[in-house]
């Protein structure tokens, strides 16, 4: 059994007459210790499918219209509060994009963590755990620094009290929502390397959220590329970089600048994509797909397992 | 290496910089130290009536040799007229024996700080009313019942309002409206009547401390409407920033959130907005107290002391009786020059 399963989830946002479906049939498997990736662009639907796991975006405005999430074989969406609140923390931990506003600036970080732990594991709620956590995840003099406001650390070190908080109860599945994007290039590095390194040790799975494809080979055992509220590929991280199917990924893969080569321009996907409420019909990517044909605007085309272990949505996959 | 400072340090020394408002949180202190200890400061007590001496003029102490001397006043015939006799003088001592007391309400002593220990050479340092008691004695027993309403209606109304308004901002939706409609409803309502009509609900002949009571529940009643106004406001925007979802994300219930993150990040504006009101609650109490319906006679409160002061005749022959006004707008200064204060300090921005 998965740790996580995605089934063909639905969230609408708004109400019926309006509703604009920001995820639209999203399946996702990970397995206990598994790293999986979700990579796309801004607005594609990434960050309210990982929030949708421990069922954290707001209804209303939005709505679970379909599916399920299966969380250790149980269906979030069916959860009362009370067992939610137990897998918030427990189960599943997020870490978000800016560390510095998801630290409640009137609070000293060591009282921070020992709050996270009060919930999960009220048993462990000492200084001691506090510095062992913040020693775990790489903070220097964690005896002095449990008595830091957030506003006196910088970036990288606020976003290791966050995935310090996150660890805190021992989740199975690490959610880590654009956790770099707010730091600087070497600081992601160092982010990256220690939750990296945090997996190897408490063997936890991570969902890595991201549009940064460079840091997907170092990361991720799998890949899943979202457009616009869809799922066009799942492959295999190697695979996904060495031999991309869904002309999106090879799009996508194809505007990361290459130091070698010399400073031609860099290559764009040509027009935006669709805003929500306003997809194409057809396959969503076709209006800027470099090899659209006219049939691609007429029906979706299925999420297809075409290799063992790769899924594509499209047709002509094999078209170069 | 020079340890940071907290945001309360650093509040601290804002304030400190901000003469004026030290200025107001002194006299505050004093205020309330003196109300705290009234009975021993008082020289007699709020209900001892001096039937020889009734509307009699202060009693200045004088300085003579080594001694703080008070005179001893005649009677003359006619209205209250009174004169000091020359070279008939009574030194004050201090730590004198006189009535019994309780200190702080618990404590029996009969030990006043000062007093001339003989009934015949009072020291009335702000003059007798029309039943002969001491105002300076009832000025610091009322004190009592005035300062302390405005700091006790002020963390009623206010836990009330920031928890009303933190729920009603952070669930937002139809919680909100309704919360909010009926707060519009509440302060829509002019104060004055609101109370009055308040007032009508409770039955008369309650005892003092009912009295106090009711005091305090009907000004809170009427206050918190405004606080959880401002507070709804506040958590709209707090509920959208990500260290909300942060806590949610970690499985933290939502009372615990409203508690826990969203009012904290209030308490600056809190602070100075409480230090703000406090005076219109004491201004509340003087108020319902004035129109003869708040704190009854023989006890004393600033408001119900004024009632004396009513009568034109009074004010022109005893203006002595107008001590607890001053005393009121002492103390309502105060509060603004700290609350000023505390705002300019709390404004980071600045």
């Amino acid at each position: 059994m998965n740790l996580l399963e995605i089934k063909n989830l639905k969230i609408d946002f708004g109400t019926e007459a309006d509703a604009l479906r920001a995820v639209d049939g999203v399946s996702l498997a990970i397995g206990a210790g598994e790293t999986v990736c979700l990579v796309g662009e801004s607005g594609c639907g990434k960050t309210v499918t990982a929030l949708s796991i421990a069922r954290l975006v707001p209804t209303p405005p939005a709505n679970y219209v379909g599916g399920e999430i299966l969380l250790n074989g149980r269906d979030v969406l069916k959860m009362s509060n009370a067992e939610l609140r137990g897998i918030r923390g427990g189960v599943v931990s997020y870490v978000f994009q800016e560390p510095g506003a998801s630290l409640n600036p009137v609070f000293r970080i060591g009282n921070q963590i020992k709050e996270s732990l009060k919930l999960h594991k009220p048993e462990k709620a000492t200084n001691e755990e506090v510095i062992r956590l913040l020693k775990l995840v790489g903070i220097p003099a964690p005896e002095s620094r449990i008595r830091n406001y957030p506003f006196e650390m910088s970036g990288g070190m606020q976003q290791r009290v966050m995935i310090a908080m996150a660890l805190a109860s021992e989740p199975k599945l690490l959610v880590a929502d654009e956790p770099t994007t707010a730091l600087d290039v070497t600081i992601q590095a160092q982010i990256l390397e220690l939750l990296h390194d945090l997996k190897q040790r408490l063997g936890m799975a991570i969902l890595l959220i991201t549009h940064n494809l460079g840091i997907v080979g170092d990361m991720a055992d799998r890949v899943a590329v979202m457009y616009a509220g869809q799922i066009v590929e799942l492959s295999p991280a190697k695979e996904l970089l060495r031999r991309p199917l869904h002309p999106y990924t090879k799009a996508l893969i194809n505007s990361v600048p290459k130091l070698a080569g010399g400073a031609s321009r860099l290559s764009a996907i040509p027009g935006n994509v669709p805003r929500i409420g306003n997809f194409p019909p057809g396959c969503r990517f076709a209006p800027r797909c470099p090899i659209a044909k006219p049939e691609c605007s007429e029906n979706i085309p299925d999420l297809v397992e075409v290799e063992a272990g790769c899924w594509v949505r499209c047709p002509f996959w094999k078209t170069p | 290496m020079e340890q940071p400072l907290s945001p309360w340090q650093l509040f601290w020394r804002r304030l400190r910089s901000r003469r004026i408002a030290m200025v107001g949180g002194v006299i505050l202190i004093v205020l309330y130290l003196m109300a705290l200890l009234a009975g021993f400061i008082a020289p007699y007590n709020y209900d001892r009536q001096d039937r020889d001496r009734f509307f009699h003029p202060p009693t200045l102490p004088r300085l003579a040799g080594f001694h703080l001397v008070v005179p001893h006043y005649e009677q003359l015939p006619g209205d209250f007229n009174y004169r000091a006799v020359p070279n008939d003088t009574k030194p004050i001592h201090f730590l004198v024996r006189g009535g019994g007391y309780k200190l702080f309400g618990l404590i029996p002593a009969t030990v006043h700080l000062f007093g001339t220990g003989d009934e015949n050479y009072p020291v009335d340092l702000l003059g007798t009313d029309q039943f002969g008691r001491d105002v300076f004695s009832r000025l610091l027993y009322g004190s009592q019942i005035s300062l302390s309403i405005g700091v006790v209606g002020i963390l009623l109304s206010f836990a009330f309002g920031m928890m009303i308004g933190g729920i009603s901002g952070y669930f937002s939706g139809w919680t909100d409206t309704v919360i909010m409609r009926l707060c519009e409803l509440i302060m829509s309502i002019p104060a004055l009547y609101l109370i009055i009509s308040l007032r009508a609900t409770f039955p008369p002949g309650m005892s003092s401390a009912q009295v106090y009571a009711m005091i305090i529940i009907i000004l809170s009643f009427i206050g918190w409407a405004s606080m959880a106004r401002v507070i709804r406001g506040m958590a709209l925007s707090l509920r959208e920033q990500q260290f909300i979802l942060a806590a949610r994300a970690l499985g933290q219930s939502h009372l615990k959130i409203i508690v826990r993150h969203i009012l904290p990040s209030t308490f600056s504006y809190v602070i100075v907005a409480a230090t703000l009101s406090v005076p219109y609650y004491i201004l509340g109490e003087v108020v319902l107290s004035f129109l003869g319906v708040g704190i009854q006679e023989p006890s004393a409160s600033w408001g119900n002391m004024l009632t004396a002061a009513q009568n034109t005749e009074y004010l022109r022959n005893y203006p002595w009786l107008l001590a607890p006004g001053a005393a009121i707008f002492i103390t309502v200064l105060a509060f603004n020059f700290l609350g000023d204060g505390l705002r300019d300090a709390a404004d980071t921005k600045s």
